[in-house]
């Protein structure tokens, strides 16, 4: 009775709140005029801000590139410091809208999480760091040692794996935030530090003696860092995935920041392709966005060999070696589906 | 509920609207606020059944039972990896309860300590005991904690050069390691024996209090059940051929191996909570008892009591009249600030928690597991400091 008719009116309430949600991602950033972007708290090269405030670093360069196919301008970005305990509910709840924080694609986060990967924007894996002090030349000698680790990260989880395949003993020392776990590792607290190894390049760089640390040469998991994005939203899944590979085609194409402008009266059909140039073109129209999407995320941002090397890479104080992070067709993994 | 609003009957007067019959008036703001809950509550249940259909989340409590696959760096129970979620939450909780345990325990004692010393006629006493309520009352507890956990890493040494303590312990900032107690077989004999003193303790302060309430004479009881409790076990382990060796900490490459460690996580959160919150129970103990009236004092002074008997037997059992119902919230305040041990590493139930939370994505089922857990230990703390009140309480005759 009485019972029924407020359930009714409640039932219309949250249809209508359902309906305005479900309008898709991309529609709502265009209507809300920037991108919400999950990005680490601090972590040097990928996403850390700097002396004035803004965010610098490879993820970051990521959103910037994703603002630049929507609104030809990669300052649309609104950033979100997530740790690795509050990265996943703030994308569930749709308090952002892409995830870009060195999260690792996993079966699990993929299917019972509710998220999607497509793009891996960098291949990692899980190593150790130890003072030199301690003269451990392999991460096997490290039985007995405290370990510190981030929790809720598939590193943890790696960690537990290693020790108990080897048979090590260990003593896991656990934090929520990174800089917990840097400044637990600085003083002392634990012997070994583990992450991905380009979160080992990055923390060793911020210690205040870095020369003093060692990163040991065993890697022991494949920690593929791809952008995530809600299930259910394939469109804005292809946007972002799309992006993704303009940047990795851009560096095959030898397109880059500075020349781009010089391709635009290329008369190579791939290239005119690429950036929108063809006549009839229906490129960019198809993905929601203009057609001239990849030239604005070059233009933006560069490619990907260029972010690479400006945050992680030579031109950066990590001095990270491509690696597997290589084109394709110099024997790393990163490889673009054509685009046509 | 409508009782005191109706304590005399509305005036008869024929041209009274409905609005202004308290009666009714009454009726209809408490079905409206019925109705108001209600509709909250659904809303948000309906809100986030859908969202969470929309979203492809998987939901149900079966996770659970599903292998961990993290290690717990501190545990009351066996626990590795391969336990399950349930398990780890399981571990978190014992953290919690032990840190809720141990707190209370020592905020209890260093609060009536200060509380007592800030009433102190010496000055010095006073003015110190003034000085810590006000530096610790005025600190938020995270602050405290991390005051504590940095002072702890920063002072200590490395596990190389631990500091050698007596009886073979090591103090280092990993911790205090100490040769750990292997019981033999018959060691099941000593706790045995200790619950039967607790027992004897018992039947004995009953039968000294109704010897003195007869004959007016009084016994050394705290001496004599002190005796009791620690004799009796002493015995039953001699009794059972002394079953005890001790597992003692060794130096490994990194760390010392064997014995146990408290490590310094679970010292920095302790200290943290018993110390901030004793400064409240001090206070606390003081209202107490300058709330028992001066006429009292004088009144046992009069009959003869010495000062000591005076507070023993007059001034105390009135104050924690006083006392005990603002203690209660003091108590559940230090429980539920160990959540903030995550904040340090320390692997209470929120840490474990989140960290199950995380590797899950079961955000909504973990969060409600998590309050209803802290709800329970509130709620039974608060039930038995109720009954405890209730004990205390004045009873009229």
């Amino acid at each position: 009775m009485k019972k029924t008719l407020l359930s009714a009116a409640i039932g219309a309430a949250v249809l209508g709140i359902g309906s305005a949600a479900s309008a898709g991602t991309l529609d709502d950033i265009k209507a809300k005029g920037f991108v919400q972007c999950g990005v680490n708290t601090g972590l040097a090269g990928f996403a850390q801000p700097d002396a004035s405030g803004a965010w610098k670093g490879f993820d970051v360069d990521y959103c910037r590139a994703v603002a630049a196919a929507i609104f030809n301008d990669a300052s649309k970005v609104k950033y979100s410091p997530t740790t690795a305990q509050s990265r996943f509910t703030a994308l569930q709840s749709g308090e952002v809208d892409i995830l870009a924080r060195n999260t690792t694609w996993t079966i699990s986060r993929d299917t019972a999480l509710g998220f999607n990967f497509r793009y891996v924007n960098y291949y990692d894996g899980q190593g150790f760091m130890v003072p030199k002090s301690l003269n451990v030349k392999s991460a096997l000698e490290l039985s007995g040692a405290a370990v510190c680790v981030q929790s809720g990260t598939t590193t943890e989880l790696n960690l537990a794996d290693y020790f108990r395949t080897n048979n090590l003993q260990y003593n896991p020392v656990v934090f929520e935030k990174l800089e917990e776990v840097n400044a637990a590792y600085q003083a002392g607290r634990c012997d070994v530090y583990t992450t991905d190894q380009s979160g080992l390049y990055a923390t060793r760089l911020a210690l205040s003696n870095p020369d003093d640390h060692v990163i040991l040469p065993e890697i022991i998991s494949k920690e593929p860092l791809a952008p995530a994005v809600r299930q259910g939203d394939d469109k804005w899944l292809d946007v972002v995935s799309w992006v993704g590979y303009a940047l990795v085609q851009a560096e095959e194409f030898g397109i880059t920041q500075a020349n781009i402008d010089e391709f635009k009266n290329s008369t190579n059909p791939d290239i005119k392709r690429f950036l929108g140039t063809e006549t009839d073109t229906k490129i960019g129209t198809d993905l929601g966005l203009t057609n001239d999407w990849a030239y604005n995320v070059i233009k933006g941002v560069g490619n990907y060999g260029e972010v690479f090397e400006r945050n992680i890479g030579q031109g950066s104080p990590l001095k990270i070696a491509r690696g597997l992070n290589a084109l394709w067709s110099k024997g790393g993994l990163q490889y673009a589906p054509p685009v046509r | 509920m409508t009782d005191n609003a109706v304590t005399a009957p509305p005036p008869k007067r024929e041209t009274t609207s409905l609005i202004y019959d308290p009666k009714v008036r009454s009726i209809f703001f408490q079905v409206l606020t019925v109705v108001v809950i209600i509709v909250s509550v659904m809303w948000i249940a309906h809100n986030v059944s859908s969202n969470l259909a929309r979203s492809n989340t998987a939901s149900g409590y079966g996770f659970l039972n599903g292998r961990s696959g993290f290690d717990i760096g501190q545990s009351l129970i066996a626990y590795s990896s391969d336990s399950t979620y349930g398990r780890a939450i399981l571990v978190g909780f014992l953290n919690t309860l032990l840190i809720a345990v141990t707190g209370i325990i020592t905020a209890t004692i260093v609060g009536f300590i200060i509380g007592i010393g800030r009433l102190s006629k010496n000055w010095l006493i006073a003015k110190l005991c003034t000085v810590y309520v006000e530096v610790f009352r005025n600190i938020p507890p995270l602050l405290v904690i991390f005051f504590w956990y940095s002072g702890v890493l920063a002072i200590l040494p490395q596990p190389r050069d631990a500091i050698h303590g007596p009886l073979s312990t090591f103090l280092s900032n990993r911790g205090l390691t100490f040769p750990y107690p292997m019981w033999g077989e018959g060691a099941s004999a000593i706790p045995i024996a200790f619950l039967v003193a607790i027992v004897l303790a018992i039947v004995f302060g009953f039968w000294q209090k109704k010897r003195q309430m007869a004959t007016g004479k009084q016994l050394p009881t705290g001496w004599i059940c002190a005796a009791i409790i620690i004799g009796l076990p002493l015995i039953a382990f001699i009794a059972a051929g002394s079953p005890l060796t001790f597992d003692y900490p060794i130096e490994g490459r990194f760390n010392l191996s064997g014995g146990g460690t408290i490590r310094p996580e679970f010292v920095a959160l302790y200290l943290a909570l018993s110390l901030y919150t004793a400064a409240f129970i001090a206070e606390i103990i003081r209202a107490g008892i300058k709330g028992v009236g001066k006429g009292q004092t004088e009144a046992a002074a009069a009959l003869g009591l010495q000062p000591s008997k005076t507070t023993q037997l007059v001034v105390v059992p009135q104050a924690f009249r006083i006392i005990i119902p603002p203690l209660t919230s003091q108590y559940l305040n230090l429980t539920k600030n160990s959540s903030l041990g995550v904040a340090i590493g320390f692997p209470e139930l929120f840490s474990t928690g989140s960290t199950t939370l995380n590797q899950t994505g079961q955000a909504i089922e973990m969060i409600s597991i998590m309050l209803t857990i802290y709800l329970t230990i509130s709620i039974v703390t608060s039930l038995f400091m109720n009954w405890f009140n209730a004990k205390m309480a004045l009873v009229e005759r």
